[in-house]
């Protein structure tokens, strides 16, 4: 169950939160987490890199954890990859459930999961010129381990 | 078997991956690191801190102690930083 996705091209978020209650009268609670790109430092642009193979299989996996954690009726994420602009929304999660504890809560965990088990890595490339990877933060691991 | 490099790894090593033979005596993720350190500088510069780098064995996140066999594709790359 759920929706997951890659890809280069913008997310709707309104019509994703749409489509997962669609017909539905048993949910009562939707959490949304919509990442974007900040212009720190002078940013022009943030270009996103994956491992085709295996991303979208780490993101099935902690869908799967989320669902086997709290009672979720629907979960979608969706995590862009390219060449992104400041202001650019980069990754939706959505979480779904009858009560908004489950749906707040499991939507926290993914993520913070996602930042620290699916295989994304950022490049910033800068106005004044230049680029550099972004360093992974030991403060998005101590998030990660809070679950 | 498959290698694979992404993010500054692909860069240092100035390839996406390459296809090599595991030598005999390599059968684990820390040992295949410091193989290909030692197959040219600029392996050697990608794979100069080890502790930087993580791996995955076909499509898993592996550790130094993971098996590796010759029909594996095995990927290093710096920690993620998605989301």
């Amino acid at each position: 169950m759920g929706r997951i996705a890659v890809q280069e091209a913008p997310f709707d978020a309104a019509a994703e939160s749409a489509a997962l209650s669609a017909g539905r009268t048993d949910i009562g609670a939707i959490a949304s987490f919509v990442g974007l790109c900040r212009a720190d430092d002078g940013l022009s642009a943030m270009v996103l890199e994956h491992y085709p193979a295996m991303t979208e299989r780490a993101l099935a996996r902690l869908v799967a954890e989320a669902e086997a954690r709290w009672p979720l009726t629907g979960c979608t994420v969706i995590h862009r990859v390219g060449r992104l602009e400041p202001g650019a929304p980069i990754v939706l999660v959505l979480t779904a459930s009858s009560h908004r504890a489950a749906a707040l809560e499991s939507c926290a965990f993914l993520i913070d999961w996602l930042k620290t088990k699916a295989p994304f890595w950022k490049r910033e490339e800068f106005a004044a010129g230049g680029a550099r990877w972004v360093e992974a933060k030991a403060g998005d691991d101590a998030a990660a381990e809070r679950w | 078997m498959q290698i694979l490099y992404f993010a500054w790894v692909r860069e240092k090593v100035g390839a996406a991956g390459e296809d090599m033979v595991l030598p005999e005596g390599v059968t684990d993720v820390g040992a295949l690191m410091r193989h290909l350190g030692s197959l040219s500088p600029r392996h050697a510069e990608a794979f100069a801190n080890p502790t930087a780098i993580r791996a995955a064995v076909n499509q898993d996140f592996a550790t130094p102690g993971t098996p590796v066999s010759d029909r594996d594709e095995v990927a290093f790359f710096p920690p993620v930083t998605g989301g």
